[in-house]
Parts: C-alpha cells; sequence; structure tokens
C-alpha cells in the first residue's frame, strides 16, 4: 500500500511563528470580528444598509464556533492521521455542560416557577441529580466544560490507543460510542432533558442571554478563542511534540523503531483536541439557545471531518477555510432548495476525496506551483 | 394412558350418547319459558346434555330463530318455515300463532358462554381445540359438570390436558380440601403465567391473618406448584430470549457478511453498505408491486422472486460504485470512509425523491405470517424464515470462498495483494467481482429486512453500526469470525435487554468490545502472519 504524502516542511527554529502575511491576515481577522461586526451590529439603526442582523451575528458566530471544532478536528486527523467520527459527542457535552448552568440562570421565571428547570418539573423530578451539584456556579460550569469532555476523550483513548486500535477501526469505534452517547441522550431519565435538551435560556451571568450587548460580547469572545487555538495549533505543530505528531501519521510502525511510544503523544493531542470541541459546544449553545441530543447524531460528527477536507487538512487556515465555506453552503441550501443540500453534501464527500485529496488549499498551491 | 381408565372412558362416553338422545321437546320448552331466571336454567340443562342437538337449537336462539305457541311449545322459524325445535322437520298442521323469543343481554352472555362450550364435543379436532382454549380463563363454575363430561369423552390428548387444567382451576373453589388438593397437584403442570397468581392468592393472608386456604396441606402443595411452574415459565422465557437473540444474530450476520468480505479484502470500510440493504429492501418492494399488478395469482411467491432482483440490484450499484469511486481510493482508507459516506448520502436522498421520505409498505406472503407455537410462546414464521435464509447465505458464500476459482482468488487477495498480482490473479477485476458479491448479500439482507420491519430511506443506517461492531469484534478474513461475533452478539444483546433496556444494552456491548478489543486487537479469529500488518 502506498503511503499519503502531506506536507510535512522542516521549519527552522529560528522562523517567526507566523509569516508577514500570517500576522496580517491574523490582525484583519481580530479587527473585523472583534471591532467591525460586533460594531456594526450594535451601532446603525436598524434600517440602516451598515447594519447587520441578530440573525446573522448568530450565524457568523455559530460558524466561528465550528471552525474551532474543525481546528481540534484538523490537530487530530490532519496533523495525527487519526480519524475520529466522535467529535461531535464532544462538542455537545461541552454545550450540555454550559447548558445546566444556562438553565440554573433561568431561576424560576420557567413556565412552573420552579427552582427545577421545566423539563424536570415536567417528569417529575424533586430535586437536581448529583451531576448538577454547583452548576449553579459559573467556574465549576466552566471547569466542566473542559473536564468532562476531556476526561471522556483520556479514558476511551486510553484503552483504544493501548490496544493500538487505529485507522479505520479507531474511526468505527469512535462512530459507535458516538451512536451509544446519542442514544443515551434522547432518554428522558438521564437528566438532560430527554430529546427537547436545554433551551429557553434566559440570561448568563446576570446579563439577558438575547440582549444585543451579550450577543456581542458572546461573538467577540468566540473570535478570541479562534484566534487563540491557532495560535496553540501553530505553536504545538511547530514544537517537537508536532513533529512527533506529524510522524505517526506519516509512518507509525517507523516511529516505533525509532524507540518513541506513541501512547502518550496521541493521548495528548485526541484529549486536547475533545477540550477544544467541548469549548467549541460552551460558546456555541447560548449563541444558538438550544442544545439537543441531535447535535449528538454520528452524521454531525462525519460532517466535521469534510469541513477539513474540503478546506485542507494539515494546514492551519485549511479547517477554518471548510467550515466557513460548507456551513454557509449549508445555510443557504437549507433555505433555499433543502431537498438538494444532502445531495450536494455527499457529492461534495466523493469529489473532495476524489480530486482535491488536500482540500482547497492543496489545490491553490498545487496551482501555484504549476505557475512557477 | 391405562387400559382400565380407557374403559371407563369409553363407557362413560356410550353411557353419555346413549343420553344424548334423552333431548326431548320437554328440555326445550323451558326456553320459551316466560320467566327469565327459568330460561336461563334450560340453557344450563341443555348445556349439561353436552349434545349436539342442543348446540344447535342454541345457535338457534341467539339467531333470534325461536319461537313459542301459546301452548308453550319451542319451534323454530327457518326461511318461512316452522320446524320443530329437535327433528328439524317441518311442522304439520302449522301452528296458527306464534311468539318470538326475545333474547336480552343477560341470556346472549349465557348463550355464547353456553355454545362455546357445547362445541368441546364437535367432531372437528380443530373446533374442539379453539373452544378448549376460549374457556381456559372462565371462572365459572357452572361448567364444571360440562368440562368433565368433555374430558371423559375427548380423545385428543392436547385437548384433554388443556381441559384438565381448567377443571383444575375451577375446582380450587371446591369445598373439599380433597379435590383442591388434587387441583393443585394438576396445575403444576400449568403453562400459563395467570395460574401462578392464582395458586399464589391460595397462599396469601386476608385481612384478618387467616390464609385464604384453609387447608395446610394444600398450600404446601400450592406452594410447590408455584415452584414448578415458576421454573418453567423462567426456562421458556430463556428459550424465547435465545431465540429473539438468534434472529437479531442472523440479521446481523446477513448485514456484515458483506461487510466483512469488503473490508477483508479491500481494506475499506464501506459506509454506503447500509444503503446496500436500502437497496435491496426497496428491489423486494418493486417485485411486490410488479407482482401486485401483473400477477396477483402469484403474489405469494414474489418474494422467492424478489431474492435474486434485490441480489442483482445491490450487487449492481455496488460494482458501479468500486468503478466509479472506490477504486481511486485503494491505499486511503479513511478517505474511502468518507466518500463511501457521501455517497451513502446521496443514494439515500436519492430513494427520498424516487419513492417518497415516507416508509413503504412491504407484505408478509401468506405462508410466512402466523408461526409456531411452542409453550407459552410463538415463534413467527418470518424470524425462522430468516434464520433459516441466513444459514442458506452463509452456506451458499462458504462454498463460494472455498470451492469456486474466485473465492480462491479472493482468498488469495485477502492474504497478499501484492503476490496474488505477481502470480497472475487479476486483482482489479477480482476487486470488483467481492465488492459486487458484498453488495449483493448486503441486498439479500435488504430483501430479509423487509419481511420483519419498515422499510423507509433510512433502513441502513439502523443497522449499519451494529453491523461494524460484528466486523470489529470478528475480525476479518474468516467467516467463522464473523458468524460467532454476529450471533453471539445478537444473543448477548437479547438477554441484556430485559434487565437494563436497549440504550444500556448497546453501551454495555460497545464497553464490552473495546474491553475484549483490549486482549485480541485482531478480532475474534485474527489473521496470523505479515498480513495482520499490510
Amino acid at each position: 500500500m502506498k503511503l499519503e504524502k502531506l506536507e510535512t516542511r522542516y521549519i527552522p527554529r529560528t522562523e517567526p511563528l507566523f509569516s508577514g502575511v500570517g500576522w496580517a491576515a491574523l490582525g484583519a481577522f481580530a479587527l473585523v470580528t472583534l471591532v467591525i461586526l460586533p460594531l456594526l451590529y450594535l451601532l446603525p439603526a436598524p434600517d440602516s444598509p451598515l447594519h447587520i442582523s441578530a440573525y446573522t451575528i448568530t450565524l457568523a458566530g455559530k460558524i466561528l464556533c465550528y471552525c474551532i471544532v474543525a481546528m481540534a478536528m484538523n490537530l487530530i486527523w490532519g496533523y495525527t492521521g487519526i480519524l475520529s467520527l466522535g467529535h461531535g459527542v464532544f462538542f455537545a457535552l461541552g454545550g450540555y455542560a454550559f447548558g445546566m448552568y444556562l438553565m440554573r440562570q433561568i431561576g424560576r421565571e420557567g413556565q412552573y416557577q420552579s427552582d427545577l428547570p421545566d423539563f424536570m418539573v415536567f417528569l417529575d423530578w424533586k430535586a437536581f441529580p448529583w451531576f448538577w451539584t454547583g452548576s449553579e456556579h459559573f467556574l465549576w460550569s466552566a471547569l466542566l466544560v473542559i473536564l468532562i469532555p476531556g476526561v471522556l476523550a483520556l479514558v476511551f483513548g486510553f484503552f483504544a490507543f493501548r490496544s493500538r486500535i487505529k485507522g479505520v477501526y479507531f474511526s468505527i469505534i469512535t462512530q459507535a460510542m458516538t451512536f451509544a452517547f446519542m442514544l443515551l441522550f434522547f432518554r428522558n431519565d438521564t437528566g438532560f432533558g430527554g430529546n427537547n435538551g436545554f433551551t429557553d435560556f434566559k440570561r448568563v451571568l446576570g446579563f439577558p442571554i438575547t440582549a444585543p450587548s451579550t450577543r456581542a460580547v458572546i461573538f467577540a469572545i468566540t473570535a478570541l478563542a479562534l484566534i487563540g487555538v491557532v495560535f496553540l495549533t501553530r505553536f504545538l505543530i511547530r514544537s517537537k511534540v508536532g513533529r512527533i505528531l506529524t510522524a505517526i501519521r506519516d509512518s507509525e510502525s517507523r516511529l516505533m523503531f525509532s524507540g518513541y511510544n506513541p501512547l502518550g503523544y496521541k493521548l495528548f493531542v485526541w484529549t486536547l483536541s475533545a477540550v477544544l470541541c467541548g469549548i467549541a459546544g460552551a460558546l456555541y449553545v447560548p449563541q444558538v439557545g438550544i442544545i439537543n441530543p441531535s447535535e449528538m447524531s454520528p452524521a454531525n460528527s462525519i460532517e466535521i471531518a469534510v469541513w477539513v477536507a474540503v478546506g485542507g487538512r494539515g494546514t492551519l487556515i485549511g479547517p477554518l477555510l471548510g467550515a466557513g465555506v460548507v456551513n454557509g453552503a449549508k445555510s443557504y441550501f437549507t433555505q433555499t432548495f433543502p431537498e438538494y443540500w444532502l445531495f450536494f453534501l455527499g457529492l461534495l464527500f466523493i469529489l473532495v476525496t476524489l480530486f482535491m485529496p488536500r482540500g482547497v488549499i492543496g489545490l491553490v498551491s498545487a496551482i501555484r506551483r504549476e505557475r512557477k | 394412558m391405562k387400559p382400565i381408565s380407557l374403559l371407563v372412558a369409553l363407557f362413560v362416553a356410550i353411557v353419555f350418547a346413549a343420553t344424548a338422545h334423552a333431548l326431548d321437546e320437554q328440555a326445550a320448552a323451558g326456553l320459551g319459558a316466560e320467566d327469565v331466571g327459568a330460561r336461563l336454567e334450560a340453557i344450563n340443562a341443555l348445556v349439561a346434555t353436552g349434545d349436539e342437538a342442543a348446540l344447535a337449537l342454541l345457535q338457534a336462539m341467539q339467531d333470534g330463530e325461536l319461537n313459542v305457541t301459546p301452548s308453550g311449545r319451542v319451534v323454530i322459524v327457518r326461511d318461512g318455515k316452522i320446524l320443530n325445535a329437535i327433528t328439524m322437520a317441518t311442522l304439520e298442521p302449522v301452528p296458527e300463532e306464534i311468539d318470538s323469543i326475545v333474547v336480552n343481554n343477560r341470556i346472549r352472555g349465557a348463550l355464547e358462554t353456553a355454545i362455546g362450550a357445547l362445541k368441546l364435543f364437535s367432531p372437528d379436532r380443530a373446533v374442539r381445540l379453539a373452544s378448549a382454549k376460549a374457556i381456559e380463563s372462565t371462572s365459572q363454575t357452572a361448567l364444571l359438570p360440562l368440562i368433565e363430561k368433555a374430558i371423559a369423552k375427548e380423545s385428543d390428548r392436547g385437548i384433554r390436558e388443556s381441559l384438565q387444567q381448567t377443571k383444575a382451576a375451577l375446582d380450587l373453589k371446591s369445598s373439599d380440601p380433597g379435590v383442591r388438593l388434587a387441583a393443585v397437584t394438576m396445575l403444576a403442570q400449568s403453562k400459563q403465567g395467570q395460574v401462578k397468581n392464582l395458586l399464589l392468592a391460595l397462599l396469601e393472608k386476608d385481612a384478618s391473618g387467616i390464609y385464604f386456604e384453609p387447608d395446610e396441606n394444600v398450600r404446601a402443595a400450592a406452594e410447590r406448584s408455584v415452584d414448578s411452574i415458576r421454573y418453567r415459565l423462567l426456562i421458556s422465557d430463556y428459550l424465547a430470549r435465545l431465540f429473539t437473540g438468534l434472529s437479531l444474530g442472523s440479521i446481523l450476520l446477513l448485514v456484515a457478511l458483506g461487510l466483512a468480505i469488503t473490508y477483508g479484502l479491500l481494506g475499506v470500510i464501506n459506509m454506503a453498505h447500509g444503503e446496500m440493504l436500502m437497496i435491496g429492501a426497496y428491489a423486494t418492494f418493486v417485485t411486490q408491486q410488479l407482482f401486485k399488478s401483473y400477477a396477483p395469482g402469484l403474489f405469494d411467491w414474489y418474494l422467492v422472486a424478489a431474492i435474486p432482483v434485490a441480489f442483482a440490484a445491490s450487487a449492481l450499484v455496488g460494482m458501479v460504485l468500486e468503478r466509479t469511486v472506490i477504486r481511486w481510493l485503494y491505499g486511503r482508507p479513511l478517505e474511502t470512509l468518507l466518500a463511501t459516506w457521501g455517497i451513502s448520502l446521496f443514494l439515500i436522498q436519492s430513494v427520498r425523491q424516487i419513492f417518497g421520505a415516507q416508509n413503504v409498505e412491504v407484505a408478509n406472503p401468506t405462508w410466512m405470517s402466523g408461526g409456531v407455537e411452542l409453550g407459552n410462546m410463538v415463534l413467527p414464521y418470518n424470524r425462522i424464515v430468516i434464520i433459516a435464509f441466513s444459514m442458506f447465505v452463509l452456506l451458499m458464500m462458504w462454498l463460494m470462498l472455498s470451492r469456486t476459482r474466485l473465492g480462491l482468488f479472493v482468498r488469495g487477495v485477502t492474504q497478499n495483494r501484492m503476490m496474488a498480482s505477481c502470480v497472475g490473479v487479476h486483482t482489479a477485476r477480482v476487486d470488483l467481482m467481492a465488492f459486487g458479491l458484498g453488495s449483493g448479500v448486503a441486498g439479500l439482507a435488504g430483501c430479509a429486512l423487509s419481511q420483519i420491519g419498515n422499510v423507509g430511506p433510512d433502513l441502513g443506517q439502523s443497522y449499519i453500526i451494529d453491523s461494524f461492531m460484528v466486523v470489529v469484534l470478528g475480525g476479518v478474513g474468516q467467516l467463522a469470525g464473523t458468524v460467532y461475533a454476529a450471533l453471539g452478539l445478537g444473543v448477548l444483546s437479547k438477554f441484556l435487554e430485559p434487565h437494563i433496556g436497549a440504550v444500556l444494552t448497546k453501551i454495555l456491548v460497545l464497553v464490552l468490545i473495546i474491553a475484549f478489543i483490549q486482549r485480541r486487537p485482531q478480532g475474534l479469529f485474527a489473521l496470523k502472519g505479515r498480513a495482520v500488518e499490510a
């Protein structure tokens, strides 16, 4: 079998973290997402041509969250060569962890005017189940956002990587995990609201959640988080650990013959990736206003892979591009002709893997090379 | 049966045959009485005779054909003629004035029970069996004499046992401790869960702490009987679970067989495999519709025709996919996974566009509906047929792999593609054929699934993850691994489900598989040698 060759250029230590163009692009991105978009949303009057609607800013915020997920997927698949079909679960778990806090913030303003969330009253719960303990504290919930996906990934990854499950086997096992979690969360008796999930949030940290200023701030935080993830990825990939990760991707057996034990490295990047997904999920929930088990469906997880594939895996901006383009197309298609979205998505999967194995970025660099 | 009791039975039968003729107009006259109570008594008296003529008379009463003359003579009015109620001969001279006998609700109820019970004496075994089943859970002690008569007359062992059980259940109300003791002992052989409750009721105390059953010996016997019923129910419960487990396992086997071949040969996980099932099921649906419109007389045999159609349809789609997409991705298993997922989305949406998003209806042929009754459980024919069918497919697959040239090539390429190619095997063609074969078998699975579940665009999605688990657990390259894993997972799931529910079962099975892989990373039956790390 032929090995797949992805770009693994040696980057000298002395080279700066980003090139001049890179810094400029990052600066521009930060300017647009942190200043211009929030201001355009907040300041101009609703009928002004410069004004952007709440729908648009929510959509943009959603896509930024997906970009973080794509970056996380890129770490594990693009750089380390492990295809996870379970990232949707980590994303949703992060969302649920933060959703618990948002549910507690509703207080007595729910339909039943009870301290318990509406669905618990509805299902005749008398008290909070034990895992809701402390969920009224923001800091504890924020910790849970990191801990829950992190611990799950650590345990799952330890057993999977220890027995050297790799390639499609690993993908299939993660998909089965996703499926099992989805079924679990669809149940009413687990204390997570069954198939309705969490919704009807009122406020976060005391601020009303639908107020424009709150929306703008959460959007800006999401953008900041994404920028942070880009820095982290760049830093990680250029480090020695990053070189080992790409070595795992390109030839794991050769790496083992050189005396490395890949277990720790795989486990590290897998857990990190899961935690990033969880954070993205936590940022997603207050913007979209709902989290339910359909986020855990196996189809969602596999879609994440196609974002990365479309943009170009193993590159820094490819996943961002992919997540943006595919999700932009999705909201366009599902509004204009919903029945063709699956055709489009299916063809995208097929055509990208057949004709653009390295995504848009690969295509662009191939064209550039031709010109030279 | 001992000869002596046979003799007694014979004697009793003769006596009753003789007394049966004793049914005369006197007995019938009671039916025309003014008083409802008297009429009910007359009905009971007629039932006690156990006579065929009594049955005919009561049925005539139920149909509102009975009339009474001013002199109190009961006659039947049928087709404009007036008949003698017993002999059914046309009456001469015609009575001048007749009144119809009113059947009110109370009498109608009594009539229904009476007619049902009288059918115990029908010459037709099936009618007697149905009647015995119908009165199985009766609580009317009035039926006791009739049941006793029927037991004495009954020649069929199964029906007699059923009647004896019914009698025993009624005997529990007897005032004679000896009769109750015999009844309780008899009920130990009962196959019914409710009899257990009946016996348990005897063992309970009322509010003042006195047992409902005063006799100590009867209580002790009841306890023994309850235990023995409980034990028997437990065994049949486990047998039922084993059966549904095997049924699920055989379906998983059908689904996973094709998957194991393509994965073993090409190292490719075909995410569109579930959609091959769906195509097979829809091919069955189309065949059914064609039979409905063009050969309604042969409708019962459409399924036989659907089997090759389903195989061909899925195999064709599979081969086209291999040629156009999957071939170009060999050596890139993860990308193949994504591409085949894309294919599956595409196929699902195509089917939605053609057949609509709703489920389509695929009917069972008449010879597949119903089931075999075994103790107190019913094994549906369609499940039995599917188990047999999957064994048949397995046999065919094994013959194909071990006895044909193509099978030899498939095994060769699975073990060492490079070497097979070097000795002149046209590996690309083997890939194509094997992919077609795997998809075709999935089509067969779809055809089978159409007989037990809904056929809709999402059909494949619900089975695919479980069948992946079978492949992961069973390993690839050998049929045995797939067989053991499929049947094992099926039976395990069905044994766990009643205790912890379907969802937790899925999770637990996943955990068990991961735990299992810790010890045997390559599945149950791993290929040995270099092929493993290829």
